[in-house]
């Protein structure tokens, strides 16, 4: 599959064949999808709930820095972002 | 389920406390419309004691859900003959599971599945198996067909992904490519070209069910040519029937790690066909919570970790794998359910397996007996037959 590309101003959004939600009994974020579930680990959990197809990519890294209190995380945002892309976890947002 | 594992612990030698039973699966009742010849209910279904009743699932629902499950079946028989499924469904979303139907779309109308929307029923996977006492109209039966049609129509309308499963077995399975563009016509987004496993009706049935390995491998290239072929995204998984493989499946990632399912009559067992393992307590949710049973009870525990496994299991690299592949399996084909599941080329048992392909592989012209011998008829499922095999 090619790369989809995205930037800053890219809006992802969970894609309508899955669920983000977090379980207390993982204590973790899962994507429910038909029969199946992925069991994300805690900084993807974090990106993909921030992943509501009006946040931009920008806007996404800037929640994070702030909410972790750090910097330079653009990069991480971007390649994790692009590889839920791939698997459909999410989709952009026009 | 295959994405649930991930999230699994490791098997080790010391029994491990149990994760919570992530995937629940309801059979909410064994009553069904149909007559499949290679369906995995136990053969004794017409015995089993009255059917839960609203309230019994609906603590069920909860009591798993505090648990952390999170994968809700909702199975049977076939569940929309239960009239309350549609308040199942309500409960179980509010209490925050993903719901899928796995169902026959018999008895699947527009007022029924707007209600199940409305309720929050996340999936709807349909099977395409043929109602009709003559498995060779399995194609062509267009009252089949249209059945079909009519429900995915209403599935895309409204809104559900399209997941058609079709169970392959020696009568259909040189259809497959066939069965495919029906998928493709039908709109379906994923299609799971699953081989019968053998357990309850088909075990019964076993000998007239069990593909040859050249169909087998003629139904894999075509199915390797329709997706090289077909344009529009339609994901196919072709499950291998586990006969024809070296190594066992990892049943239910090991009984009592992920997987509860609670039959008609409330019995809760860590796999669909567990009932039939002998000297084992299966308690019924009536009289026990779930998590009593889950943690508690001697058949859920039993083959937890690897203390039960006998060689060549227990001194085997492979058993965090596949756990010894699967205990009823086990069971069936050497009558100990803690021997090596005989798929394993490894087990002293494997020549069961071979032997059984070897039958399979007879000539299939009209698919007679072989010469002198009396092929055992097929035995459909239903209460009369089940009375008959059990009487």
């Amino acid at each position: 599959m090619s790369d989809i590309p995205i930037d800053a101003a890219s809006r992802p959004a969970i894609d309508r064949r899955f669920r983000l939600q977090w379980e207390p009994a993982q204590n973790a974020h899962v994507l429910l999808y038909p029969e199946g579930m992925v069991k994300l680990n805690g900084s993807a959990g974090e990106i993909l709930k921030r992943c509501d197809g009006t946040a931009t990519i920008a806007d996404i890294t800037r929640d994070l820095e702030q909410t972790f209190a750090t910097t330079g995380l653009g990069a991480d945002v971007v390649a994790f972002v692009t590889l839920a892309l791939q698997k459909r976890w999410v989709a952009l947002r026009p | 389920m295959s994405g649930v594992a991930q999230s699994a612990a490791p098997a080790t030698s010391a029994r491990p406390r149990p994760g919570p039973p992530l995937w629940l699966l309801l059979e909410l009742t064994y009553r069904c419309p149909l007559h499949c010849v290679f369906c995995y209910n136990p053969t004794d279904f017409a015995r089993t004691g009255p059917e839960l009743d609203t309230d019994d699932w609906l603590r069920v629902l909860a009591e798993a859900r505090a648990m952390g499950a999170v994968q809700l079946g909702l199975s049977g028989g076939e569940p929309l003959a239960r009239d309350d499924l549609e308040v199942i469904v309500a409960e179980a979303h509010r209490l925050g599971f993903y719901i899928n139907l796995i169902t026959s779309g018999v008895g699947l109308n527009e007022t029924r599945i707007a209600a199940l929307k409305a309720a929050g029923l996340d999936h709807i996977q349909l099977s395409f198996q043929d109602s009709s006492q003559k498995m060779n109209d399995f194609l062509s039966s267009t009252r089949t067909y249209e059945l079909k049609s009519k429900v995915a129509a209403l599935i895309k309308k409204y809104d559900y992904p399209m997941v058609l499963n079709v169970v392959l077995h020696r009568l259909n399975i040189d259809h497959v490519e066939e069965i495919l563009h029906m998928a493709d016509g039908l709109g379906a987004e994923y299609v799971e070209l699953a081989n019968t496993q053998y357990y309850g009706w088909a075990w019964e049935n076993r000998d007239r069910l069990l593909p040859s390995r050249d169909q087998v491998e003629r139904a894999e290239a075509a199915t390797r040519r329709f997706r090289e072929r077909n344009g529009r995204p339609m994901q196919i998984f072709f499950v291998v029937p586990d006969y024809f493989e070296r190594r066992p499946k990892p049943c239910m990632n090991g009984l009592g790690s992920i997987f509860l399912t609670v039959t008609p009559d409330g019995t809760a067992l860590p796999c669909h066909a567990a009932r039939m393992l002998p000297g084992l307590e299966f308690p019924n949710v009536r009289a026990a919570s779930l998590a009593e049973i889950w943690f508690e009870s001697s058949g859920f525990n039993h083959f937890r970790g690897d203390a039960w496994m006998k060689e060549p299991c227990r001194s085997c690299p492979e058993k965090v794998k596949d756990f010894g592949g699967c205990r009823c399996q086990a069971y069936l084909m050497t009558g100990d359910a803690a021997n090596a599941d005989p798929v394993c080329d490894l087990s002293p048992h494997h020549h069961l397996v071979t032997e059984a392909v070897a039958l399979a592989n007879r000539p299939q012209t009209g698919d007679a007996a072989p010469a002198g011998a009396v092929e055992k008829p097929l035995i459909f499922r239903s209460p009369q037959n089940s009375n008959a095999l059990h009487s």
